[in-house]
């Protein structure tokens, strides 16, 4: 670890243990995350292309077909087809596209509100800090769904609203662990250094406090990617997260849930697809974490 | 010790002042709820007169100073829709929606802990790698999936649990309680096992081995009173995310708690109703947070000593 | 200190330890052989990751597993090897027979559990005893290592203790059977210098009063002349010089040594640039044949890159490996 006053960045590698006590597992590259994540992504993305039936076309005739495995399944509708006749699979796919979108963009903006609360406070400490964490506290302990609900009754549901819940609460959560961090460098010698040779608060901050805790910020992005999906499909689950006729792997599990005897498929293949989405980010955010930055363990 | 929990105590009341009045303008915010009360036959002075009735038609400073004071002292005013004091209907539901987080706590503790714990201990090992199975999957299962999934087949087809409802006892803690508490486990067993590796990493655990101190006491009294610690705040949050955001649970298993209230407030534009469920939501997970602070203070003697 | 012409208290021969790295097997502890008698010091002086720490760790077999383990060799406490024993046996040894004082007191200390704990645990473990006895046990522990108002201390809390009493209760702990054998690892390093002196002097006495063999480890070379009677240089894992304190200092035989001792100023001499030792630490996960400090010895012949010098005499109790000193 190098001081350079001057401006230069100089980046705290994490401890390095000499040698690493054992050897760890799992040091292989998280294939299976990539994997599913690069799907999903990429089915997201190219929806439109793919030649799949349309979400939204109904056909009562149709109605409730079971996968393509079972008795009367066609390969006309893989994973079958939903009460309205509707196929699951295109509405697997078309609802990837809400539910990346709304896991993403709310925690890049959650993160990115979060972090510069947390910077500052653990920058300038004493009063700026007191107050800007007791509204971290407060905010942290206000119930996510209750004020998704309330905007969606108020408003009515949207996308806008579901990220917009979220996120208006999500970002303390970065606050704090951004904030904790901060206060540890600024311990360290080089910020010291870099303040006798003249930097402003700015600088300090956007050349030497953030880069960082860039590591942090990339394992708890990616680990609450998983939890923001969660909490969006509980959300359209109750009827106040994404409007149909979008698809959205929560409605489509609500809309099944009188049917899981007869046509289990469903409210399953929708819940498999959250399933599998939030295990990729999750297990993505823990090598990650295990590679960036062990000391964050407790997350 | 007295001075650091009375400085708390202040604290949280600032904190549920605030709320106060961030739910006061929520709730307004909700739109106006005559619209969804009224027959469809009211005239304009119907309106007017339902207005002044409930007391909708003051100013905005008058109708929250009144709703503090009344608050301050347990009443909540009156259900827009159901007609009864506010205060009645929550103290029907509060209770059950303790009880069942209470109960998923209680299971999802005594699942998190032995595994947490034998997870740090044999580290590396096929217990510990199934551990992390489990608690991974806890943490990206979708519950209200799991849910629906436990109510067709082990109430539906296998008949073994109530579906819905708290009539039958005991029996109909299980399925929702599990629901709740699944991703508690999985949060608290990873806590617990990495606090415990990290403890177990340490000097003064290292000098204990030292001394001489069999393992077994090296493990459970040396290591894991320290290894709590991080543990506790992490069962606090938990359990007031369990109180709150119960909705969906309760919602699914038709438990008839606090979530179902808010649900139902927040869908006929209750506002009585949803200042009322807010604001014991913050009291408690207000409480609970005081509560931990203290249990922290009586574990960690430097928090006791420490000048705030 | 005059030896004792009895057994030596413990006799370590061939001592192997073996840590597995994604880099490699690290040879940590490479058959290091020595003796120590009773109310004899012995200083372990080396850099970093010379294997000083480890030897100590694998004489009470507690080296950090599952990555390191002890693959061979014999430590003999009074006789009997320790080795061999199952775990439950080596719990017995631990604290009693063999007692160990670690570097960092600000962290050797439990921090939830009050000073009166943690010594009368290790009182009631060794000696049996309970309730009235043993608090009069533990306070006359801390007593014996001169913390004042002992009985007052006995309920207070690592974290309101500074650094050099923290050092002292662990010091208590550490003499509370009284052991056989106390091994000491730079318990001194974090200390001030002022307290530095205060306990080297208690060591010393606590030593004499129960006529301990000990082990010191550290990297000062002045320690290592005020308290040790012999002293063994580590290097890669190795011992490279072994011998009485007074002859190592006047007469060093190993270049090492040499080395080591060259590069502390001395004051009132005049120097132009200190003297440092050439070259890198060795890369204990790829050591090459032959000598491991050929790399940057400035004697190095052509036999010490290929072949490893084994022991030779050099004196009287003093030996070396190198094959400069080789007949």
């Amino acid at each position: 670890m190098a001081a350079e006053p001057g401006g230069r960045t100089v980046l705290v590698l994490p401890d390095v243990a000499a040698p690493p006590a054992a050897a760890r597992r799992g040091r292989r590259w998280p294939a299976f995350s990539i994997g599913v994540i690069a799907g999903f992504v990429l089915l997201a993305v190219f929806a439109p292309l793919l030649g799949l039936p349309d979400p939204q076309s109904q056909s009562l005739r149709n109605r409730f077909k079971p996968p393509v495995w079972e008795e009367s399944g066609t390969w006309q509708h893989p994973l079958g087809t939903d009460r309205l006749g509707r196929d699951l699979l295109s509405r697997i796919v078309w609802g990837a596209r809400v539910s990346l979108a709304a896991g993403v963009v709310t925690v890049l903006v959650a993160s990115a509100f979060g972090a510069i609360v947390g910077l500052v406070a653990g920058y300038y400490r004493g009063r700026v800090d007191a107050t800007l964490m007791r509204v971290t506290d407060a905010t942290m302990s206000f119930p996510v769904i209750l004020l998704a609900l309330i905007l969606a009754v108020t408003v009515g549901p949207s996308f806008a609203n579901v990220v917009f819940a979220i996120a208006v609460i999500l970002w303390a959560r970065y606050a704090r662990v951004i904030r904790g961090q901060v206060l540890t460098l600024m311990e360290l010698d080089f910020i010291a250094q870099a303040r006798i040779a003249g930097a402003g608060a700015w600088r300090v901050i956007t050349r030497h406090l953030f880069p960082n805790t860039l590591n942090t910020l990339v394992v708890l992005v990616t680990l609450q990617i998983g939890y923001v999906i969660i909490v969006e499909a509980s959300l359209s689950f109750l009827g106040a997260g994404i409007p149909p006729p979008t698809p959205a792997w929560g409605s489509m599990i609500a809309e099944g849930r009188e049917f899981v005897t007869s046509a289990w498929w469903a409210s399953f293949f929708p819940g498999l697809a959250i399933l599998l989405v939030v295990l990729a980010f999750n297990l993505l955010g823990d090598w990650l974490r295990d590679t960036l930055d062990p000391k964050l363990r407790q997350l | 010790m007295i001075r650091f929990v009375l400085l708390r105590l202040v604290q949280s009341l600032v904190a549920l002042a605030i709320l106060s009045v961030v739910v006061f303008i929520l709730a307004r915010a909700t739109g106006d709820p005559l619209h969804l009360i009224m027959p469809m036959s009211a005239t304009e002075e119907d309106y007017a007169n339902a207005r002044r009735y409930l007391g909708l038609d003051r100013p905005y400073l008058e109708q929250y100073f009144s709703f503090v004071g009344k608050a301050v002292r347990g009443d909540f005013g009156m259900s827009l829709r159901a007609r009864r004091p506010v205060l009645e209907l929550i103290q029907e539901r509060l209770p059950n929606s303790l009880k069942l987080a209470a109960f998923a706590m209680g299971v999802s503790l005594a699942m998190a802990f032995p595994l947490g714990i034998m997870a740090a201990v044999k580290k590396g090992t096929g217990v510990d790698r199934a551990a992390q199975v489990v608690a991974v999957l806890g943490q990206s299962l979708p519950t209200f999936w799991l849910a629906i999934v436990l109510v067709e087949f082990v109430a539906g087809r296998l008949q073994w649990l109530p579906a819905a409802g708290n009539e039958a006892g005991l029996a109909s803690y299980v399925l929702p309680g599990f629901t709740l508490g699944w991703f508690v486990v999985a949060g608290m067993m990873r806590l617990l096992r990495s606090s415990m590796l990290e403890v177990l990493d340490s000097d003064y655990v290292k000098l204990a081995r030292v001394k001489g101190v069999v393992e077994r006491r090296v493990v459970w009294l040396h290591a894991l009173k320290n290894a709590l610690i991080p543990v506790i705040t992490f069962a606090g949050i938990y359990f007031a995310i369990l109180v709150t955001t119960a909705i969906v649970v309760e919602t699914v298993f038709a438990w008839p708690g606090l979530g179902r209230l808010a649900y139902e407030g927040i869908s006929s534009r209750d506002f009585p109703v949803i200042q009322a469920v807010v604001l014991t939501t913050a009291a408690i997970v207000a409480l609970i947070s005081l509560c931990v602070d203290c249990l922290y203070a009586v574990i960690d003697p430097r928090i006791r000593h420490a000048r705030s | 200190m005059p030896l004792s012409t009895e057994r030596p208290v413990v006799a370590v021969r061939d001592l192997r330890t073996h840590i597995v790295t994604r880099w490699g097997t690290i040879r940590a502890v490479d058959g290091v052989s020595f003796e120590v008698g009773e109310g004899e010091t012995l200083g372990l002086v080396g850099e970093s990751g010379s294997g000083k720490s480890m030897t100590c760790l694998s004489l009470i077999r507690l080296v950090p597993r599952p990555a390191a383990r002890i693959v061979g060799g014999e430590v003999r406490l009074d006789g009997d090897d320790l080795l061999v024993l199952r775990e439950e046996e080596m719990q017995q040894i631990r604290g009693r027979k063999v007692a160990m004082i670690l570097q960092d007191p600000m962290s050797s200390l439990n921090p939830v559990f009050s000073i009166g704990m943690q010594v009368r645990e290790a009182a009631a473990m060794y000696h049996h005893l309970r309730g009235r006895p043993l608090l009069e046990r533990a306070a006359s522990l801390l007593a014996a290592v001169r913390i004042p108002s002992p009985e007052a201390r006995l309920r207070a809390f690592p974290h309101q203790l500074s650094g050099g009493m923290r050092q002292r209760v662990v010091g208590a702990m550490a003499i509370a059977a009284p052991p056989r054998l106390l091994i000491a690892d730079e318990p001194t390093t974090s200390l001030d210098l002022t307290i530095q002196a205060q306990y080297l002097g208690l060591l010393k006495d606590l030593q004499r009063a129960h006529r301990l063999a000990m082990i010191f480890v550290t990297h000062n070379l002045g320690i290592v002349a005020r308290m040790c009677d012999r002293v063994a240089v580590m290097y890669a894992g190795r011992i490279v010089e072994m011998g009485p304190v007074r002859r190592i200092f006047r007469e060093p035989a190993h270049p090492y040594t040499r080395a080591l001792l060259a590069s502390i100023p001395r004051l009132g001499a005049r120097h132009d640039r200190l003297t440092a030792i050439e070259g890198q630490p060795p890369d204990l996960a790829n050591l090459a044949a032959g000598c491991a400090f050929a790399p940057r010895c400035p004697d190095a012949m052509d036999r010490c890159r290929v072949e490893a010098p084994p022991d030779h005499a050099v004196g009287e109790r003093h030996v070396t490996r190198c094959w400069l000193s080789a007949p």
